[in-house]
């Protein structure tokens, strides 16, 4: 984990997969700063052993059900009207199908 | 100033109840003072005065008609993370520039509901990510104590907005310490409580395991005061704890009168660690002798896994924030770039999200991807939430020997604007002492002990140290006895409410 190394390419892919359009001197910022805190955080792999259980939460997480009741939702004109785009009342989104 | 806008929020809410004053005088004076010094301080994002004006009628009406709880009509500011319906909703980012909520967050509607007036929103740093609120995309906010100083992030518009008098009382929220380091940085008080007992629900979501709404005060009975009112079980939070709220106004008003024999506090030595100014040092130790005074047994205690609390939580929240960012996607609210028929439905995505998103987001959303992604998962996010559980064991262990744990609320006083440290690891190492709390889902708070001197000396004013105290889960109350305690011996030591040595604006 020491030896981690962050590429320019490391960044790209990254931020491809966060939907991120990133430039190239942001890459370079990135790849750089990433590169000295994972360098870091190496430290918690020795401590941090597998015998420790992992704590996502403090406070024990259980499904939360309410009653299969039908209750007030928002107003569809209040939602519609912050949307960036509608279309006969209804969300418009962007082309979703490439040309080919 | 007008001496409404001097009184604490125990004393405006009284006047108001007896007739001595009006909310809707009390709520004219405080938007007079923002009208007056906000364009320094850069406090708020939004004054939302008409709305502000209907509310303190309304809560003259209810104090006419024999209803009043402790607060009514008794103004609050407001963080800009909280979802208030029909005013403007930023969390400090261009993404949601203009975005009108459909809807109200838990918390805020709990304060209406109890006759408190909303003034505005104020000024944090983009989707609560920072520690000088300069990461704000619209304006930095100002320390009231020097304006060429950082008030703390990412709280900071809420503190700056209560310690230059522009309200009596603010909201915030505190993923790593987004409350407790303002509040040092600001000579005002500030509490983290337990996670879970405060409503996430309408909370623009930074990082859902850690994301703790808060309040902040001039004094710690008012603090008390506005907690108890916002905290509680909601349906509508799926992490929200079904327990009583911990009865913190009547902690603080014992910690005040009876002081502290018999308790004990320890000392975290792992947070007496390097970084810490010798000025700030100097007041932690004068406070412990002011603890001293007042009976408690003071101790130092070890919690050796304290120190990879940063490691873990800039795992732990960027992994939830690329999660949680994930909803900025360009097609049911905010933002939208590039969409001219040209460009596919990813191309907008991304080039919205370049457009939207500020330098201190994207990098931790990239973290977060990285740290989640195929192969790093089990190396990185798996190794933090271990972390995690050996912080909490720590406490667990601490709490045994001691009542409550303190440490300094953050190791430098404020440093100037502008000039922060380029380096984001270099920033994210001064969390190492608010971090551990907020891992562990701990309450913590922030109170003011006193003033050091500045360690660049280009500032003429002493700037205000922090003390952090913290305490074992559900025990929110015993915070508010420690800092009550200690804020009636210093108030009485120096004949005034701490705030009051503030230079004026």
């Amino acid at each position: 984990m020491a030896d981690q190394k962050i590429s320019r390419a490391d960044v790209a892919h990254l931020a491809r997969l966060a939907r991120l359009e990133v430039t190239s001197e942001e890459i370079d910022i990135f790849a750089a700063q990433l590169e000295s805190i994972l360098e870091h955080v190496a430290a918690i792999g020795e401590v941090a052993t597998g015998d420790i259980p992992p704590m996502s939460h403090n406070v024990p997480m259980t499904n939360v059900m309410r009653p299969d009741a039908v209750g007030a939702s928002l107003a569809r004109d209040e939602v519609l009207a912050q949307a960036p785009a509608v279309e006969q009342d209804r969300f418009r989104v962007p082309r979703i199908l490439d040309e080919e | 100033m007008n001496e409404i806008t001097r009184m604490s929020a125990a004393e405006l809410a009284a006047a108001i109840r007896t007739g001595q004053t009006t909310s809707v005088e009390a709520t004219t004076a405080y938007l007079e003072r923002i009208a007056a010094v906000d364009e320094r301080t850069g406090a708020f994002l939004h004054v939302s005065a008409d709305l502000a004006l209907a509310r303190a009628k309304d809560a003259d009406e209810r104090v006419r008609s024999g209803t009043a709880g402790p607060l009514t009509g008794v103004p609050v500011a407001v963080k800009d993370a909280f979802v208030t319906r029909g005013v403007p909703t930023t969390a400090g980012s261009r993404f949601l520039e203009g975005w009108l909520p459909p809807y109200e967050s838990t918390v805020t509607a709990r304060l209406a509901d109890a006759g408190l007036v909303m003034l505005g929103k104020t000024n944090m740093d983009e989707f609560a990510m920072g520690s000088t609120n300069e990461n704000s995309a619209y304006r930095p906010a100002a320390n009231p104590w020097n304006l060429q100083r950082t008030p703390g992030g990412s709280s900071g518009g809420s503190a700056a907005a209560v310690g230059a008098y522009e309200a009596p009382l603010a909201l915030g929220t505190d993923t790593g310490g987004s409350i407790r380091q303002p509040a040092a940085l600001s000579g005002i008080v500030g509490m983290k409580p337990t996670y879970g007992t405060s409503s996430r629900y309408g909370v623009i979501a930074f990082s859902s395991s850690l994301d703790t709404p808060g309040p902040f005060g001039r004094t710690v009975l008012d603090t008390a005061l506005l907690h108890e009112a916002m905290s509680g079980h909601d349906p509508r939070d799926a992490t929200s704890i079904d327990a009583p709220v911990s009865p913190v106004v009547q902690a603080a008003r014992r910690g005040a009168a009876d002081g502290l024999a018999g308790l004990t506090v320890g000392v975290v030595s792992e947070l007496l660690a390097e970084g810490l100014e010798d000025g700030v040092r100097a007041e932690f130790d004068a406070a412990l002798d002011v603890l001293r005074s007042l009976g408690a047994d003071v101790r130092e205690v070890s919690c050796p896994h304290f120190r990879h609390g940063v490691s873990a939580y800039y795992l732990i929240a960027p992994s939830e924030a690329s999660s949680n960012l994930a909803r900025f996607d360009s097609v049911r609210y905010g933002l939208r770039v590039g969409d001219d028929g040209e460009h596919s439905l990813e191309e907008v995505m991304s080039l919205t999200r370049e457009a939207g998103f500020g330098p201190e987001v994207k990098r931790r959303i990239i973290l977060g991807t990285y740290a989640l992604s195929a192969g790093y998962h089990d190396e990185f996010y798996a190794q933090a939430l271990r972390i995690r559980t050996l912080i909490a064991r720590d406490f667990a262990a601490a709490f045994e020997q001691v009542d409550v744990l303190v440490s300094p609320t953050a190791p430098t006083v404020a440093y100037p604007l502008g000039k922060a440290n380029t380096d984001p690891l270099a920033i994210y190492l001064l969390d190492l002492t608010t971090l551990p709390a907020s891992l562990a889902g701990t309450p913590a708070m922030s109170v003011p002990v006193g003033l050091a001197d500045d360690p660049l000396e280009d500032g003429e004013q002493r700037l205000p140290v922090g003390l952090q105290i913290m305490a074992p889960e559900l025990r929110d109350d015993r915070c508010y006895l420690v800092a009550a305690a200690l804020e009636a011996a210093q108030d009485a030591a120096r004949g005034g409410v701490f705030l009051e040595g503030a230079p004026a604006l």
